[in-house]
């Protein structure tokens, strides 16, 4: 009963991914039937390729810092939502709303969001007199702000993937080690470094770990929101390899690009099994 | 869990509670001294109250005073509680809002900048929504996008819901390495296969055809509701297909008959999670699907419904939120179990 689910997965992810592998070391166009073996030569390129540097790099700025600002504020959200409220459904649905809308439509209304002329932030901004009368950002034209909006569309998509992995971590401390810290006259900090933090370690890991995932092999946002500009400062590894592969027609070249997600994700494989492994010894 | 006396009001009262029973007992403590035994007794009693009490509290007015900061900090969590968690839904819900806000405005109403955006200037209207359905080819994009989405979900329950439960009977070495394995495989992204994919659809002769999403989605959708299925049949006890098998069902015969019966929450988990990933995915559909006619929603609209130079902001909007706001509702319910798939049984 096992059989057909491995045959269609190895058929459909491993095979794949071999011949990405394969791919990534021949001459395979889009237009061309035949493909020679080249050796690695498409390896070569890229690395003397300033475009895959760059997008190397805005990966794993992208990556890291939307990834940390996740977990804090996941961890922070996830306590605020520990404690029984009124209406805590409803907070729960609009919280959630990001991460279940599909992404693509989610960055649209960002985009409008961030309009270079009807900008609703600028105009709040202008109304409010925060933005003085020459300041008005074109938040996905000028190079820092489009890394740093790019960045602020991902934590607000991961954010509650974050949140609810790390609530149910927190609902899984026993009511026990809170009374007894109670009695002992922890104070909320102490409280927090000494049973919130160390306990819902692991499960934070795991929340951390799916984001870096997520976000590192992402193309959506920055394909929707700036298509890897201005001056491809907000170009990522995935995106870097969508316009050179397919739209650019050198399937060799892109899928050499994309093998370079496969290093953090071993890595992020690698990390999750031993945090499995620890957590079901103890 | 929830009762109605929730846990912040527990944790309110736990603190102040011994305070009312000391202020009672030392107040019964003077009734009775004043009461006027004989004076032997007062001392004593006086004299056991001054070493039972007095040295354990304070004077009643610091009690009273205690409890009023006790309180005004509790007032002061909660405002800060409240702020917190109105600022993270403030976060996380303004795009929907702003696109509830633009679906129903007028074009020129939008695009009039001296106008303030937060308010219907000119009368709200269902031109956009009207304009979405009959100059786009939005419904249709709904219709494939929903088509899919079926086929996927047949596909996925063939193959997920039969492997789950090997693995979750599986014991020993082998069953648990496979299970790993399959975990694994939900780490393996589009962006990495997409490009050996095109080549692949396009040697089957699929390219610019919805076929070709049916095929590969269920290579993301497998690994992840195999992942579910498997910890919703351990929850299943044995005994029960036992019993089966020992009244003449094949163990096949007792997981078609008994088992899935049962699991049917865990299927309509399956089935959910996989509408939704279909209704997400991105990657593929932009690589093999040029034609309009032949797009999901999560392509057409931004590619189909921003081109040139002209936003159809109105329309884009509307077209978003309708797609989203059902999903939502429907996820909601299955929240938690979405999360058990993430996460690796490190939760028990």
């Amino acid at each position: 009963m096992l059989a057909p689910a491995v045959i269609y997965i190895a058929a459909l992810v491993g095979f794949p991914f071999l011949l990405a592998i394969y791919y990534s070391l021949s001459d395979a166009t889009v237009g061309s039937q035949v493909l020679h073996f080249v050796g690695f030569k498409n390896y070569q390129r890229i690395f003397e390729n300033s475009t895959f540097w760059t997008s190397l790099r805005n990966a794993l700025v992208f990556t890291l810092v939307s990834q940390l600002l996740v977990v804090i504020l996941g961890k922070v959200l996830a306590m605020a939502l520990y404690k029984d409220f009124r209406g805590k459904w409803v907070v729960r649905f609009l919280i959630l709303l990001p991460w279940v809308a599909p992404i693509s439509l989610g960055s649209i209304g960002w985009l409008w969001i961030f309009d270079p002329v009807y900008s609703v932030i600028n105009w709040a901004g202008r109304a409010s007199g925060v933005f003085g009368d020459n300041f008005w950002p074109i938040w996905l034209g000028q190079p820092d702000l489009a890394m740093a909006s790019v960045i602020m569309v991902d934590v607000w998509r991961l954010l509650p993937l974050a949140t609810v992995i790390i609530l149910a971590g927190l609902s899984s401390i026993p009511q026990d080690i809170h009374d007894a810290a109670q009695v002992d006259g922890a104070g909320f900090w102490r409280h927090l470094t000494h049973i919130n933090i160390p306990l819902v370690m692991p499960i934070m890991l795991v929340a951390l770990l799916f984001g870096i995932v997520f976000t590192f092999t992402d193309m959506i946002v920055i394909y929707v929101l700036t298509r890897g500009g201005p001056y491809d400062t907000t170009q990522v590894i995935a995106s870097y390899a969508y316009f050179t592969g397919i739209q650019g027609g050198d399937l060799a070249e892109g899928a050499a690009i994309s093998l370079f997600l496969f290093p953090v994700l071993v890595a992020v494989a690698i990390f999750l099994l031993t945090l499995a492994r620890r957590t079901e010894v103890t | 869990m929830a009762t109605p006396l929730g846990k912040p009001s527990d944790k309110a009262v736990r603190p102040e509670s011994p305070g009312p029973v000391r202020v009672a007992v030392k107040c019964g403590v003077c009734v009775v001294a004043l009461l006027g035994f004989v004076v032997p007794a007062t001392t004593f009693l006086a004299r056991l109250a001054s070493i039972r009490i007095l040295p354990a509290t304070q004077s009643v007015e610091e009690l009273i005073r205690g409890s009023i900061m006790q309180r005004l900090k509790n007032i002061g969590g909660r405002i800060g509680h409240f702020g917190i968690v109105a600022a993270f839904a403030a976060f996380c819900a303004f795009p929907f809002y702003w696109m509830l806000i633009t679906t129903f405005k007028q074009t020129n109403d939008l695009i009039n900048v001296k106008n303030n955006p937060f308010l219907y200037n000119s009368p709200p209207t269902l031109e956009n929504l009207r304009t979405l359905f009959i100059d786009t080819q939005y419904a249709q994009w709904l219709l494939n996008t929903l088509g899919v989405g079926v086929l996927v979900v047949l596909i996925t329950l063939l193959l997920a819901v039969p492997a789950g439960y090997s693995l979750a009977r599986l014991t020993g070495r082998w069953g648990q390495q496979l299970a790993i394995g399959i975990f694994l495989t939900y780490l393996i992204p589009p962006t990495i296969l997409f490009i050996p994919f095109s080549r692949i659809i396009s040697d089957l002769g699929l390219q610019d055809s919805l076929w070709s999403l049916v095929l590969v989605y269920p290579s993301f959708t497998v690994p992840f509701c195999t992942w579910l299925m498997m910890g919703f049949f351990k929850t299943v006890p044995r005994d029960i297909e036992e019993a089966a098998m020992i009244d003449g069902l094949t163990r096949f015969g007792a997981f078609l008959k008994v088992v899935v019966p049962i699991s049917s929450a865990g299927i309509l988990t399956v089935i959910i999670f996989t509408l939704t990933l279909v209704m997400q995915e991105f990657v593929y559909a932009l690589t093999f699907i040029t034609s309009s006619s032949q797009l999901t929603v999560s392509i057409g609209v931004p590619t189909f419904l921003v081109r040139g130079d002209v936003y159809f902001w109105g329309s884009l909007m509307g077209a978003c939120l309708i797609v989203s706001i059902p999903i939502a509702i429907l996820y909601n319910f299955f929240v938690d179990r979405f999360v058990a798939g993430f996460t690796v049984g490190a939760v028990k």
